[in-house]
């Protein structure tokens, strides 16, 4: 009989949500009473709302439990393991019976997330053993020229999943045709789109998939040195690439005449990024390298002429790395018979926000947005109503109710006006004010703006500035028009892609909630009870029962009253949280 | 464009006697004369004092030849480096897209308030630092904060309180 095995899911979000506390609560009993178990980890498998995940791996097969906290974990233990009776209501997947949380799967094709959740990410024979590094042999074996490795990455149709959408194969036929005596392969890691985590999962679920892309591709354009260029806020990310690139090396998949190929030498190293969202672009994420400020430089040259350190160099991104190896196994049909027309294959996203099973997803392009956010995402919240989703990041925008329909591919998305982006799908409910959103992106984008256009670092300001006015209801007549004169002159004059796209997340809430600006320029309202300035909490003395839980939930001491007696909020000391509101369970507080 | 808390003159002769700079030569020694090592200069200096100290960037600039005037636009340029010393543990509170629909507003202000600092400051007993990230890749916890390497979901604004009055009690039980 095979030895049962336990798999803990530690990625970042699982260990938010006290994963390390069930890990240690399994070992403990699994030593203290000597079980005769296996305790393994592995990373994310994008149920991040059902988090912390427990697998447990039985000669009946695998069930995974959710939400599972220190006492569950006894229970699992007793019932499952020593017991064998699974205690089914905690289980959230399984291939032996349905759970309510099926759906989430349904409709989903892993590629280039084909290994998170299911291997040890530390461990490189968990990846070899479900093909890792075959794409390197299989070039080894059959021979496969460059030019042939790029001609299936162009037969794919893989298009750059960072944001910019560019065709891959073309991006490295440009850098393969320029000769140099050195070339750089570079993975932009560097996820800067704030509500995105597809890149930190693929990261540390499966650092080997990207490495092995990264190594075909230096071979495909020629290139010996390779560069991870990752956030520091993403330390197990940086953590679990470290020993991966150790175990490559170690295996000889990095080093100098990499699987006998004569003269084929390549190194990865890692360089942790500062912090600034520019860097997402190619020429200032170059000059981050070079230990410069990372402003963006005019194009051409472009990057496969003269990149960094002016050599030719090729820039993907993390999931962009981690299709090829897959592509390149299984041939350019087993990805492009996937999608639509012009995308092909599939994408990442990260469904955050009012949903319901917030978490990681991949679908094949052209998957209805309905679907995704519906089946996959299990509705929204509270079952409240749906508002919007937030595509693109910054430099996307939103897409309301009404577009809800649509194909979810880059010419679709495209057409309402956001971006397909790197994948940050942040939905929005009735409650989230969309003037407020489009606050929040400018006045992240002026923050972030290099400074070096003057539009972009002074029009973002302005654009700010009359945003803010108008959620603290002081708005003006012509504050719609202004806000869509400044956006157009910001993408006109600035040179990189930040300032481009800077006014989209504006210029898509205008178009599609003209309405929201104009009741809060208008009648000083905010529609979604959300801008705290044209907010006030009342508590209804007829529903009041005095049962202090809003007293005690305050976080300043704002509500008074005795026990048994009608509370009262003060207005003056009133942050206007909302703990209060979502606390009461009479109903007696009102926000207007 | 980022504009960072500068210490005056006094306050900069002040810490410079409590630094020992010492303790970034092994540092400077990696990385002499290798091409781009300004960023991993500065982010070890950081990880050695928790911010940049004047005197540091002086003696890199002496030992390794680099401009001044690039590392000190090279620390202000990025979000990472601090110029002024930090407190014993760092809350940086995600105002991230997702945490920033899902209410990280209500959790600043309600630290604010516990703390008594704004954003980018250090409490008076030099414990807490508060600091505002833009995301921390645990999106779908929102809303999330981070106190040192630790991050915590789902957060209301009295749960963030009550996690930072743990800490503080922790703190004076070792005393
Ligand atoms: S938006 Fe807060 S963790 Fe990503």
């Amino acid at each position: 009989m095979a030895q049962t095995k336990v798999i803990v899911g530690l990625g970042s979000c699982g260990i938010a949500a006290g994963a390390n506390k069930v890990y240690n609560k399994l070992k403990a009993i699994k030593d203290a009473e000597n079980l005769n178990f296996e305790l393994a980890k592995t990373s994310c498998i994008g149920m991040c709302f059902r988090e912390p995940l427990v697998e447990v791996v039985d000669e009946n097969g695998s069930m995974i439990y959710g939400d599972v906290n220190e006492d569950k974990a006894l229970e699992i233990v007793q019932q499952h393991i020593i017991g064998h009776n699974p205690i089914k209501d905690y289980v959230v997947k399984t291939d032996l019976f349905k759970t309510p949380d099926n759906s989430f799967f349904d409709g989903q094709v892993k590629i280039a997330l084909r290994n998170c959740g299911y291997i040890d990410p530390e461990n490189i024979h968990e990846y070899e053993s479900r093909n890792g590094y075959q794409a390197l042999r299989k070039i080894v074996n059959e021979k496969m020229q460059p030019e042939t490795i790029i001609q299936t990455i162009i037969d794919s149709g893989l298009r750059g999943r960072g944001g910019g959408g560019f065709p891959t194969g073309l991006k490295w036929r440009f850098a393969y045709s320029n000769k140099a005596d050195e070339k750089y392969i570079i993975c932009n890691a560097d996820e800067g789109d704030p509500g995105a985590f597809m890149d930190r999962s693929l990261l540390e679920g499966d650092p080997h998939a990207v490495i092995e892309g990264m190594i075909i591709g230096a071979y495909a354009i020629g290139a010996t040195n390779g560069i991870i260029y990752c956030r520091a806020e993403y330390p197990l990310a940086i953590k679990r690439l470290n020993i991966a690139l150790s175990q490559a090396r170690e295996h000889e998949y990095l080093g100098k005449n990499i699987m006998g190929i004569d003269g084929f030498n390549l190194n990865i190293n890692i360089k942790e990024g500062a912090g600034a969202f520019v860097c997402g672009e190619e020429t200032a994420l170059m000059a981050s390298i070079e230990g410069k400020r990372g402003m963006p430089s005019k194009r051409p040259p472009f990057p496969a002429e003269q990149g960094l350190w002016r050599k030719p160099s090729n820039i993907n991104n993390v999931e962009t790395y981690a299709n090829v190896p897959y592509i390149i196994a299984n041939g350019a049909e087993s990805y492009n018979k996937y999608g639509t027309e012009k995308s092909k294959g599939t994408k990442v996203f990260a469904l955050t926000g009012k949903i319901k099973h917030g978490g990681l997803v991949e679908v094949p392009m052209g998957t209805p947005l309905r679907d995704i956010i519906y089946k996959l995402g299990g509705g929204i919240q509270n079952d409240k109503k749906f508002k919007a989703v937030q595509l693109g990041g910054p430099s996307g925008g939103c897409i309301p109710e009404h577009l809800i329909d649509i194909q979810v591919d880059y010419d679709q998305v495209t057409a309402t006006g956001a971006i397909m982006g790197s994948g940050g799908m942040v939905v929005m409910d009735e409650t989230t004010c969309m003037v407020d959103v489009a606050r929040f992106f400018l006045d992240f984008t002026q923050k972030e703006s290099c400074g070096k256009c003057t539009f972009c670092r002074i029009g973002t300001k302005r654009m700010l500035e009359i945003l803010t006015r108008i959620t603290q209801g002081e708005g003006e007549e012509g504050d719609i028009e202004k806000l869509e004169e400044l956006a157009l002159q910001v993408r006109e004059s600035s040179l990189c892609g930040l300032g481009q796209t800077a006014p989209n997340p504006v210029l898509t809430t205008i178009k599609y909630f003209r309405h929201e600006y104009e009741a809060h320029i208008k009648d000083k309202k905010c529609p979604a009870h959300s801008c705290k300035k044209l907010l006030t909490y009342t508590i209804d003395p007829e529903k009041c029962t005095g049962c202090t839980v809003c007293a005690v939930k305050c976080p300043v001491k704002a509500i008074d009253g005795e026990r048994k007696k009608v509370h009262t909020i003060n207005q003056d000391i009133c942050i206007k949280c909302g703990d209060c509101y979502s606390n009461c369970r009479f109903d007696a507080i009102t926000k207007n | 464009m980022r504009v960072q808390r500068l210490l005056t003159e006094t306050e900069n002769k002040k810490i410079a006697d409590n630094v020992d700079l010492k303790l970034i030569e092994p540092l400077i020694e990696k990385y002499k004369g290798k091409k781009g090592n300004l960023i991993p200069l500065l982010q070890g200096v950081q990880s050695i004092y928790g911010y940049i100290p004047r005197s540091a960037f002086e003696l890199l600039s002496a030992k390794t030849g680099l401009k001044l005037s690039d590392m000190y636009g090279v620390a202000t340029f990025y979000a990472q480096f601090r110029l002024s010393p930090v407190g014993k543990h760092i809350v940086k509170v995600c105002h991230g897209t997702a945490c920033h629909v899902q209410g990280a507003d209500a959790i600043s202000t309600a630290i604010k308030d516990a703390l008594g600092v704004s954003d980018g400051e250090t409490t008076p007993d030099k414990l807490f630092t508060l600091e505002t990230v833009a995301c921390l890749g645990c999106c779908s916890l929102a809303p999330v904060m981070m106190i040192d390497e630790e991050s915590y979901g789902k957060l209301t604004g009295s749960s963030a309180v009550k996690i930072i009055k743990e800490i503080k009690i922790k703190e004076k039980e070792n005393k």
